[in-house]
């Protein structure tokens, strides 16, 4: 790729940017029309099922972030693209937003269908752990100073998180079902119908839009910080070079 | 909204529901424009700095 | 010429010396030891000292107790040498890493997490549990608590550099050993809760442990490498 040159992929991202930022607002205006307009009212859940157009995006979006992250890590650990950890760092407050969203909005579905915010399902339970991840990755990069350094810490642990990930659903979907026979949460009951789907789509849609219009916006504040901090330090040690002399005389 | 949309009896929790995605969106938002606007603006400082010390090194006690 | 050059010299000599430090260095053993007597003589007071509930919930407290003090001697695993520069001169022995840092791991939890097994036959006649559910916490504790240690070692490599990273390292641990805790918690408490298999969690944790032995090193090895360079 020949955006491995931040200030080329500056330029890049700032003609990209308007293009999909405009988008989203098409694929969010359609969207929405459809789910309150369009798609009908589920025969047991009601309206509630408006719901699962945020909540199913979110969490599609949590998981995808942290793929996006894993990605980006192996980006920084194998193949040291300048990009790839500006990428994880820009993606992970991001996926913990989605998250915790995926996490609210489900858990005010589950209140009227279920007649409880919160049940230690495997699903709900191994998203809650995902949003530990992300805030701990998020608490990382905070904690060390130095952000290639930071980088590297991060991209090692996002990629055991890649690792442990599938074992921490399987333990979880293990445990669950030692405590719990009967899952209390079912989406797949029979194949969808279209006019639920295709507003869940488009929201699918938009909702991607909107994560990538803030990566990329995430991603340029992140080179600006960067340039910055380059620039800092360089100006702190001209300033230490330039006082050297003065206390010598 | 809930006089020509009937969202049935639990509107609050719908409603909720957008009302939170919104302002974490929003707040995603403008969390992302406040960051850069700082950034550019602290990046134009040190430049402007920078062009100033290069000319005459007497400010440089001025930033802390 | 001396015991440290022949192929197995250094590995004794670099575990000889890993144990020796984290039994005396801090309290060492004894302190993990006092903190989980602490957590388990805390439960009674927070749950009530009905004990029919007690011998329910026994082996979890156990096992959360292991796991709170497993967590509180991590960060010493790699601080101490970095601080003293001894983890330098191990980065630059030309050894490999991967097993520097399972022989580290290995040490440190026979020299804290063993201790922790030993007291736990004790602490769970606290709890009111029948001599077959001991056996079985015992057991399972023996086997789940080097994977805590492999775990925390990753945690424990890339928060080497922060000078407090002891609060961080538990949060960035603690997710990661949620699988560790099902399985060792689900067979230890299949001895007690009559119909729950024991042999399935039993060695799903065996496996757990297993795959920690082989991600955490090499995790851990890079985590340290990053951190030195």
């Amino acid at each position: 790729m020949d955006l491995a040159n931040p200030t080329r992929f500056m330029s890049f991202s700032g003609r990209l940017l308007p293009w999909l930022a405009g988008a989203c607002v098409l694929a969010f205006a359609a969207g929405l029309y459809m789910t309150f307009f369009v798609a009908p009212d589920d025969y047991q859940q009601g309206a509630t099922v408006k719901i699962m157009f945020l909540h199913v995006p979110a969490a599609w979006l949590a998981m995808m972030c942290y793929s996006i992250m894993a990605i980006s890590a192996l980006g920084t650990l194998v193949w040291k693209h300048p990009l790839a950890d500006v990428s994880a760092r820009a993606a992970a407050p991001i996926g913990a937003a989605f998250t915790f969203l995926s996490l609210v909005t489900g858990s005010l579905w589950g209140k009227p269908m279920w007649g409880t915010y919160w049940v230690w399902d495997a699903r709900l339970t191994s998203v809650l752990v995902l949003f530990v991840m992300y805030l701990g990755l998020i608490a990382l990069w905070r904690t060390m100073e130095d952000p290639i350094r930071a980088g590297k810490a991060a991209a090692v642990l996002t990629l055991v998180g890649a690792i442990n990930l599938p074992i921490i659903k399987f333990s979880v979907d293990w445990w669950n079902t030692l405590h719990q026979p009967a899952s209390v949460m079912r989406l797949d009951g029979p194949a969808i119908h279209p006019t639920i789907l295709w507003p869940l789509l488009t929201m699918a849609l938009a909702f991607t839009l909107l994560f990538l219009v803030m990566h990329l916006m995430a991603m340029r504040n992140e080179i600006l910080r960067r340039r910055l901090r380059t620039l800092q330090l360089g100006a702190a040690s001209a300033r230490v070079a330039s006082a050297r002399p003065q206390a010598a005389e | 909204m809930t006089e020509f949309l009937d969202l049935g009896p639990h509107a609050g929790f719908i409603l909720a529901c957008y009302a939170i995605t919104l302002a974490t969106i929003a707040g995603l938002f403008v969390w992302l424009a406040a960051d850069r606007k700082s950034l550019t603006a602290s990046l134009a400082k040190l430049e402007a700095d920078g062009v100033r010390r290069r000319s005459g090194a007497a400010s440089s006690g001025e930033r802390g | 010429m001396s015991a440290a050059d022949r192929p197995r010299g250094w590995v004794a000599a670099l575990f000889s010396r890993e144990l020796r430090l984290s039994l005396r260095s801090g309290g060492g053993a004894l302190i993990g030891v006092l903190f989980f007597l602490a957590v388990v003589t805390v439960i009674p007071f927070g749950v009530g000292p009905d004990l029919n509930l007690l011998a329910r919930i026994g082996p979890a407290v156990l096992w959360i107790g292991a796991l709170l003090a497993t967590l509180l001697g991590l960060d010493r695993l790699f601080q101490a040498d970095r601080d003293d520069g001894s983890l330098d001169l191990l980065l630059m022995a030309g050894r490999p890493l991967e097993i520097v840092v399972l022989i580290k791991c290995l040490a440190h939890w026979a020299g804290t997490c063993l201790p922790l097994v030993a007291a736990a036959p004790v602490l769970a006649i606290f709890l009111n549990l029948e001599p077959l559910a001991i056996g079985a916490v015992t057991l399972t504790l023996a086997l789940g608590t080097p994977a805590l240690t492999l775990i925390g070692a990753v945690g424990a490599a890339l928060t080497v550099s922060l000078r407090r990273g002891g609060l961080l390292l538990a949060v960035l641990v603690v997710p990661f050993s949620i699988p560790v805790l099902i399985f060792g918690v689900s067979a230890a408490g299949a001895a007690v809760s009559e119909p729950a298999p024991f042999m399935a969690p039993f060695l799903y944790l065996c496996a757990v442990t297993l795959i920690t032995a082989v991600v955490g090193p090499f995790a851990a090895a890079a985590g340290l490498r990053f951190s030195a360079d």
